[in-house]
């Protein structure tokens, strides 16, 4: 379970997350959507441990992520994350991209790493892709590359920051697929996403943005078919 | 006119066997001077770029000054008061000393540019695998940051072979100083320094020849 309280992050002067409480259980798929520059993505970084807070507490399966004494790295394992810019590693094919952290971080064996990643490429449908460096792929692969990357660690959680958003439109279909296959298979998500057919269709509850702060969390159903905020309406009329 | 004395000789094929072996020496400080340079310089070049207080105060100012003034003045200079200071050094440890720092401090900022190139984005991926900060640099940072800047690096490595010529005006009899041992010898300028500069480029052509395969082979 991702537990956030009173959560604060400023940037410098700039406050970017003003007081964030939310909830999610194992299991559960929650999209976070609002405008750019609303937090969503400070958000995940912040559950992430990549930034730093200023005030609030977040908890991960009951380890505080901001703690002195909590080994990141060790609790980084739990999450996979998955960036806007696809950041596949571009001196290693795609197998060795998937199982350089299990061989390095887990200490797996080189042929058990092998196995894992393969295993997570034919999961991602890049089976026919397994010895190709990334810029032999598409934005979409390499997106669904790195999927398979952050897969293979086996998290608990999954955190995808505008997954979609730099890639060409054609090619979002086939990452939103890889998505709800993994939302299918019972994987706890996070998604901040601009996708409001994905974020209706494959999540338990959507959270609304706006201004570093929630302003309308409920099921996907509620927030798409009866929003209760101004805010939200007026956000949802102007994407869809 | 029978017993002229003659001062002059002409060039002979002893002569390149002279000139082979100062070419060697060009070598031999280049290639100690490059190596260390370079490790110490991807050292420095990490400081610099992870921006710590004493990086930016201390270390910065002083690699300006390697890289700013030339390394001809550095060498007349570092030769003359390192005895000073107590450091008893022949022409080729000055010279050693000099050019490495030198090549330290060229390498340094290619160092900073290359890890900087690598992009925050990227090695948050890294670490959002739960790869540690000494992790992240060895599998990520170095192989992509090594194929960004090796093109400079050539650059810069070719520059100090060249530029070990310098250490001439100590002393050192490296290939530039033989050249002129024999020009003031034979009086055949124009040849020996053609025979010099087929040297440097023999010593030369293989490294950007290399170099050129690498580059080849990683852009695949």
């Amino acid at each position: 379970m991702i537990k956030i309280q009173e959560l604060q992050k400023y940037f410098g002067q700039l406050h970017v997350l003003r007081g964030i409480d939310l909830q999610v259980e194992k299991g559960e798929v929650l999209s976070v959507i609002g405008a750019s520059g609303s937090g969503k993505s400070t958000l995940l970084y912040c559950i992430n441990g990549l930034e730093q807070i200023q005030g609030g507490t977040i908890t991960v399966d009951g380890v505080k992520v901001h703690d002195k004494g909590t080994d990141l790295n060790n609790l980084r394992q739990s999450m996979g994350m998955v960036f806007q810019q696809w950041n596949s590693f571009p001196h290693l094919t795609a197998i060795e991209n998937v199982a350089l952290a299990p061989r390095i971080v887990k200490k797996k064996t080189k042929s058990e790493a092998i196995e894992i990643a393969k295993n997570q490429l034919v999961h991602v449908g890049l089976e026919d892709k397994l010895n190709v460096y990334p810029s032999e792929l598409s934005g979409g692969q390499q997106q669904r590359l790195a999927i398979a990357r952050a897969l293979a660690m086996d998290p608990q959680y999954m955190l995808f920051d505008e997954a979609t958003s730099a890639l060409d439109p054609e090619l979002v279909g086939e990452v939103l697929e890889t998505m709800r296959l993994l939302a299918e298979e019972g994987m706890t998500m996070i998604c901040v996403t601009h996708e409001m057919g994905f974020a209706r269709d494959v999540s338990d509850r959507v959270a609304f943005f706006h201004d570093g702060i929630i302003e309308e969390i409920d099921t996907a159903k509620n927030i798409f078919e009866n929003p209760k905020s101004e805010l939200t309406k007026k956000f949802l009329s102007k994407v869809r | 006119m029978e017993n002229q004395i003659s001062f002059f000789s002409s060039f002979a094929l002893n002569d390149i066997f002279f000139m082979a072996e100062a070419a060697y020496r060009t070598l031999l400080i280049s290639i100690i001077s490059i190596s260390i340079g370079t490790f110490i310089g991807g050292i420095f070049g990490w400081m610099l770029f992870e921006g710590r207080i004493i990086a930016i105060i201390l270390l910065g100012p002083i690699l300006d000054v390697f890289r700013s003034v030339p390394l001809i003045i550095q060498l007349v200079l570092f030769y003359n008061f390192a005895p000073i200071v107590g450091f008893d050094l022949n022409a080729f440890e000055s010279g050693l000393v000099i050019l490495t720092l030198y090549t330290a401090a060229l390498v340094a900022n290619v160092v900073r540019g290359g890890i900087a190139s690598v992009g925050q984005s990227m090695r948050r991926a890294a670490r959002s695998l739960g790869m540690n900060y000494w992790q992240d640099l060895r599998y990520v940072v170095f192989p992509i940051g090594v194929r960004a800047i090796f093109p400079s690096w050539v650059g810069v490595a070719l520059g100090v072979l060249k530029d070990s010529a310098l250490v001439s005006v100590l002393g050192y009899v490296e290939l530039l100083r033989a050249s002129q041992i024999l020009m003031t010898r034979t009086q055949e300028p124009l040849l020996i320094i053609a025979v010099a500069g087929a040297f440097y480029f023999a010593l030369s052509y293989p490294i950007s020849r290399f170099s050129a395969r690498f580059e080849r082979k990683w852009s695949q």
